[in-house]
């Protein structure tokens, strides 16, 4: 089935973005993330123009991340007050990530710095992920030891001032934390068409030291705001969100994500993260060989 | 609303030989015909096949006596471009010279009866832009000359590759001596804007008679509204994207979990 594309201004099969769509949102029913880090790098694999790619990927995980918000709310699981924080840095985030993608456009980088992007996030993450899942998979080695970690938030984010009271979060921190944490999430959305999932949940676990039923819900309540500022700011700057290639993805992604839900009730949650984590490494790697292997065009057309 | 081709061929000859008597000129008179003027780019376009055709009459009002060439050129809109090259740097590959043109085609194909050398030398080619290697880029900035022809040949290459420039040396047919027809596809990723077809009656070497055909692409019905909306409204444009993934992914969501 040919559909032709007219901001990315080419004609492509609309079954294989529809299934890519669906790909991304078994991945965010199982996982919780948006699955922007697959879909970015797949359209562009697939021939679509890198900004067009980020752009509509951004529009593509607001849809995503709406019934995962819907769904926390009702079991109290998002922080609205650390949500709004973090919402306002995102918010800040994605207006500098605007400035430096101009800014990398007309150096010419803005491609190499995508991919260094996604080769050093995906790579970190990736390992650290699989790590943490080969331990919890290890049988019951070190049972005897393994108490309920103790939450902390890092001593960084102890030193600074200004407190302020997140009751569900069940911390008393200065808001500069999450709003920093926001903002650098935010300069990644606009720059690599991604939610951040896969590094605000990290951060607010281990950084913040935010109580765990909240964590997935404020992640998405931020990402569910932060994307639609990011398809605001490519539909105003670089005119690069290709509706029509939005809509297929969302037909697949929301179709997916309820799929994702019915595997994620079924399967250990520890070999579904050690899936994600070999999903994230293998998309790492092959972000990297693409950086190291001499295109196939070595020439780029950029209007003047 | 469109003749069939037998009639539209009398009517080509019809109105040569008319424009001949009228001016009564010497040289070979060119009546070049598009089966489209306008190409639609709309939901399903996977490209188009252009059917260039039409006569060359000589003044005398009967078909030559010695040979004729013909060659078609379509062009699309230029547009200044700045051209990057990769390089392997540290290891990795990103872009590190440019080269600017200021008059780049964003598509241009050449159809001929002949091989193109055959037809003509280099420098006649050169100057009616007959051939790939021929196109007029109007490079501009300050960069050596071998350079710039490495960056003008990248470019070609490039887009010979993603099927924008191409040569056919046997792309038009001339039959009886008189008329003449050129195939010439547009693949699905064709810039839109206005398109000009040139053709070329050519005979020892020299060019007769020439004549220019206009060929509107455009985006039309979703596509051109498309568009139109993302260029213009920007606000409502942006404003209706988060709409539509915010409701698919609601809808989504309150049918699933009910059911």
């Amino acid at each position: 089935m040919d559909v032709y594309l007219p901001i990315a201004n080419l004609s492509v099969n609309g079954l294989f973005i529809v299934l890519l769509g669906g790909l991304t949102g078994i991945l965010s029913g199982l996982f919780g993330v948006g699955g922007g880090f697959l879909t970015t790098p797949l359209l562009i694999f697939y021939g679509i123009p890198p900004t067009v790619a980020a752009a509509s990927a951004a529009t593509q995980v607001t849809g995503a991340s709406v019934s995962g918000v819907l769904a926390h709310s009702k079991q109290n699981g998002v922080d609205y007050r650390m949500g709004a924080v973090m919402v306002g840095g995102g918010i800040v985030g994605a207006l500098i990530g605007a400035l430096l993608f101009s800014a990398l456009q007309s150096l010419g980088q803005i491609d190499v710095v995508i991919n260094v992007l996604y080769v050093v996030m995906l790579g970190t993450i990736g390992s650290l992920m699989m790590r943490e899942a080969v331990e919890a998979l290890r049988p019951a080695s070190k049972s005897g030891s393994k108490q309920p970690r103790k939450r902390r938030h890092h001593p960084l984010v102890a030193g600074l001032p200004f407190r302020w009271r997140f009751y569900r979060s069940g911390l008393y921190i200065s808001p500069l934390a999450p709003l920093i944490l926001g903002t650098l999430v935010g300069v990644l959305t606009m720059l690599m068409g991604v939610g951040g999932g896969f590094i605000l949940v990290p951060a607010m676990l281990y950084l913040l030291g935010m109580s765990g039923n909240v964590v997935v819900g404020t992640s998405l309540f931020q990402i569910l705001f932060v994307t639609m500022v990011t398809t605001m700011t490519h539909a105003l700057t670089t005119k690069a969100v290709d509706i029509i290639l939005a809509g297929l993805l969302l037909l697949g992604s929301v179709l997916g994500a309820q799929f994702g839900t019915q595997i994620a009730m079924k399967a250990r949650p520890e070999i579904l993260r050690l899936v994600l984590a070999a999903i994230v490494i293998a998309v790492a790697l092959r972000m990297l060989y693409g950086l190291g292997v001499q295109p196939d065009e070595i020439y780029t057309v950029s209007p003047l | 609303m469109i003749g069939t081709p037998n009639r539209r061929a009398a009517k080509i000859i019809f109105v040569a030989l008319a424009a001949m008597f009228l001016s009564g000129q010497r040289e070979p008179i060119l009546v070049p015909e598009v089966s489209q003027s306008r190409i639609e780019v709309r939901q399903g376009f996977t490209g188009a096949n252009l059917l260039l055709y039409g006569a060359v009459i000589d003044p005398d009002g009967t078909r030559r006596s010695t040979n004729y060439d013909i060659v078609v050129v379509l062009k699309g809109p230029t547009e200044p471009i700045r051209l990057r090259e990769k390089d392997r740097i540290a290891g990795i590959w990103m872009n590190a010279g440019s080269s600017d043109f200021r008059s780049a085609p964003s598509f241009f194909a050449v159809a001929s009866s002949r091989p193109i050398s055959e037809i003509v030398d280099p420098r006649t080619a050169a100057i009616y832009e007959l051939g790939t290697q021929f196109i007029q880029l109007s490079p501009s900035g300050q960069i050596e000359p071998e350079e710039q022809a490495r960056f003008a040949s990248g470019l070609v290459e490039m887009r010979q590759r993603a099927g924008l420039y191409k040569e056919d040396p046997d792309g038009v047919r001339i039959s009886e001596g008189v008329l003449y027809q050129a195939r010439i596809a547009l693949p699905s990723n064709v810039i839109t804007g206005p398109y000009t077809a040139e053709t070329f009656a050519i005979a020892d070497g020299r060019v007769l008679a020439s004549a220019t055909a206009e060929i509107a692409v455009e985006k039309v019905g979703l596509e051109g509204e498309v568009v139109n909306a993302a260029e213009r409204a920007s606000l409502l444009y942006g404003l209706g994207a988060i709409l539509l993934s915010l409701s698919m992914g609601w809808f989504a969501g309150r049918f699933f979990n009910r059911s």
